[in-house]
């Protein structure tokens, strides 16, 4: 988008204001603020059903929230689509992992690269001239990624047969061909190993370093949200009931009571 | 032995990229090409030629139109034979409105109108998905089932309802109507299907193939990439019924030679369509020719393979025969093998590869 003004490192990408969100008469956020800043890795954490995901589907324009306002790089949101949200840089990976099943993990972060292929659909017809070497541009891209994510022996492999901590690599990889701005990861390491999750750690540390991509990280392995993030956002039952660094975090009381449970 | 791709090494990404990236299959594309267009016109039978050869070209062209939709995209369409009528009268109309134009230019121009109305008609797509698409669909087959019998324009009036096919030329060489040999016709057949077929495999190996299939494994991600649904999916039912309506004109044209439309074009045509994707396999190209052959040619060998090996079959019993035989493939390859013939091409690839060792 050539309209929007560039963000410095530090400042705000992204504000949600007072966004409250209702399915009928379950309230799944309620009134819940926070900021995202530009280079940041942001966590959203709480207990099961908190309504992170719902957050996230917020964000990018899944859900739209009865109350409430969001802001994106400066300009407050109306409603929109998901794919407008792909179009301004917002890119996500899903809790159970949503790729293109019959496709190869080459072709499914092909599809990550869509909006940035210009060639109209007479060029398409051809597989010549500047469709092909729109193609080759991008195949190159996206081999850069492949290397990136060492995921090269599985380049023509339908994602599909794949284990299931490859395909969350490959999905991640499918959310970086977008070269997003911000970046929100669902629950990146569910179901993984110790070995898997150190990976995965790296990659996410070194999306944040080489490409300066902010992220929203939800997570429930705390040992991994503690390490990762700058900042941490807490929520239960759609309330948020704490935020700032990873350490105040921690030491919040509030926190402790709703991860451990209170005797009442 | 044969089929090994060692020694062959790609030293770019448009060698990696292209459709056969194996020396071998282009070899095999070229022998195939070579027997379509010189072998088959030089030593075909009149009989093999229109009885066998056209039809199964015609059938090829139907399937990969219903395979871009069906297949790549994941929408399920019973309007194939309705999408294919109205690329015959399109053709029909065009022809005898502007006779002087080349026929050729108004079968490839029918599609355009098949496109216009398979997109209308894939408009519900956004909403539904699966069986009550399918349903929608059929609402398309019946509704234009009924216009090429209610709405006599269609057919200039003519008393019997049917479709006249004019003596058309290209280049002095008659190749339609009654003048037309089999073989003339068969060449101009093979010249369409073979471009389209090479469109469509342009398109379906880049961008909008990878956006199609996006669409069909998983849309919220698809759309989450900056994919708008309701434009990817007309795109997908316009190209669609682009090929299905230039298969029904070339049906009409090259191979019935005229008749009822309303014959031709019906649910059972649709339904039989739909069998040889199914067959033949869903989401590749090279499938839409295997179940098309299949499907066209098992008729036709009980027909007149069994009589001519001695075993006398009346034509009924081979009708019957007929039904019984796809009945038992297609619930065979639903079990078996889901991604059709196509899948176990390549399954036979795969093994051939590496033979006569294990690995």
């Amino acid at each position: 988008m050539q309209t929007m003004r560039s963000i410095e490192p530090g400042q705000q990408l992204l504000n949600v204001e007072n966004v409250s969100l209702r399915f009928g008469g379950v309230k799944a956020i309620t009134d819940v603020s926070f900021d995202i800043k530009k280079g940041e890795v942001r966590a959203i954490i709480g207990p099961n059903g908190a309504g992170k995901t719902s957050m996230l589907n917020v964000i990018n324009g899944f859900y739209h929230p009865q109350e409430g306002q969001i802001t994106y790089r400066g300009e407050a949101r109306a409603r929109m689509r998901p794919h407008v949200a792909a179009t301004q840089g917002i890119a996500r990976t899903f809790q159970n992992v949503a790729l293109f099943k019959g496709m190869t993990t080459l072709d499914n972060i092909m599809v990550g690269r869509t909006l940035k292929m210009q060639k109209s659909f007479f060029w398409q017809l051809f597989r010549h001239g500047p469709a092909m070497n729109e193609e080759i541009e991008h195949r190159k891209f996206v081999e850069e990624i492949i290397d990136f994510l060492e995921i090269e022996h599985i380049r023509k492999v339908p994602v599909g047969k794949l284990p299931y901590g490859l395909q969350k690599r490959v999905e991640l990889g499918r959310a970086l061909a977008m070269q997003p701005e911000l970046l929100l990861l669902d629950e990146p390491m569910a179901g993984m190993n110790l070995e898997e999750k150190e990976d995965m750690c790296r990659f996410i540390l070194d999306t944040k370093e080489q490409y300066g991509t902010t992220i929203a990280l939800i997570e429930h392995d705390m040992g991994v949200v503690m390490d990762l993030s700058d900042r941490v956002v807490v929520l239960e039952y759609g309330i948020k009931i704490a935020d700032g660094t990873p350490e105040e975090v921690k030491a919040n009381q509030k926190v402790i009571d709703a991860y451990l449970g209170v005797a009442h | 032995m044969f089929y090994r791709e060692a020694g062959q090494f790609k030293k770019s990404y448009a060698a990696d990229m292209a459709v056969f990236p194996i020396l071998q299959d282009r070899i095999g594309i070229a022998v195939i090409l070579f027997i379509a267009a010189v072998v088959i016109p030089l030593t075909g039978s009149t009989f093999f030629i229109s009885s066998v050869m056209i039809p199964f070209l015609v059938f090829s062209l139907a399937a990969m139109g219903l395979n871009i939709v069906t297949g790549y995209t994941g929408l399920i369409s019973l309007g194939t034979g309705a999408f294919m009528g109205v690329g015959a009268f399109a053709c029909y109309k065009l022809t005898t409105i502007f006779p002087n134009v080349n026929i050729i230019i108004w079968i490839i121009a029918s599609g355009a109108f098949s496109a216009a109305i398979g997109a209308a008609f894939g408009l519900p797509s956004l909403r539904i998905k699966g069986f009550y698409l399918a349903v929608a669909t059929l609402a398309a087959q019946f509704f234009l089932e009924w216009c090429f019998v209610r709405v006599p324009w269609l057919y200039n009036y003519s008393a019997s309802g049917a479709i006249q096919v004019p003596q058309r030329t290209l280049f002095g060489v008659v190749i339609t109507g009654a003048n037309a040999s089999p073989t003339t016709r068969y060449m101009v057949l093979l010249g369409v299907v073979v471009l389209l077929t090479w469109v469509a495999s342009n398109i379906l190996h880049g961008r909008v193939g990878r956006t199609f299939m996006a669409v069909r494994d998983m849309d919220i991600a698809a759309e989450l990439m900056g994919i708008r649904l309701l434009p990817a999916k007309l795109l997908a039912f316009a190209l669609s019924s682009f090929y299905c309506g230039v298969a029904g004109a070339v049906m009409m044209f090259l191979w019935y030679g005229g008749g009822e439309a309303a014959d031709a074009f019906n649910i059972r045509q649709s339904f039989n369509i739909l069998f040889m994707v199914i067959i033949g396999g869903l989401g590749s190209l090279i499938g839409c020719f295997m179940g098309a052959a299949l499907l066209n040619i098992v008729p036709i060998i009980l027909k007149f393979g069994l009589p001519a090996i001695g075993i006398a079959v009346a034509s009924e019993t081979a009708e019957h025969l007929n039904h019984l035989l796809v009945g038992g493939l297609i619930i065979f390859f639903l079990i078996v093998e889901p991604h059709g013939l196509a899948r176990l091409w390549q399954i036979t690839k795969q093994k051939l590869r590496t033979w006569p060792f294990p690995y």
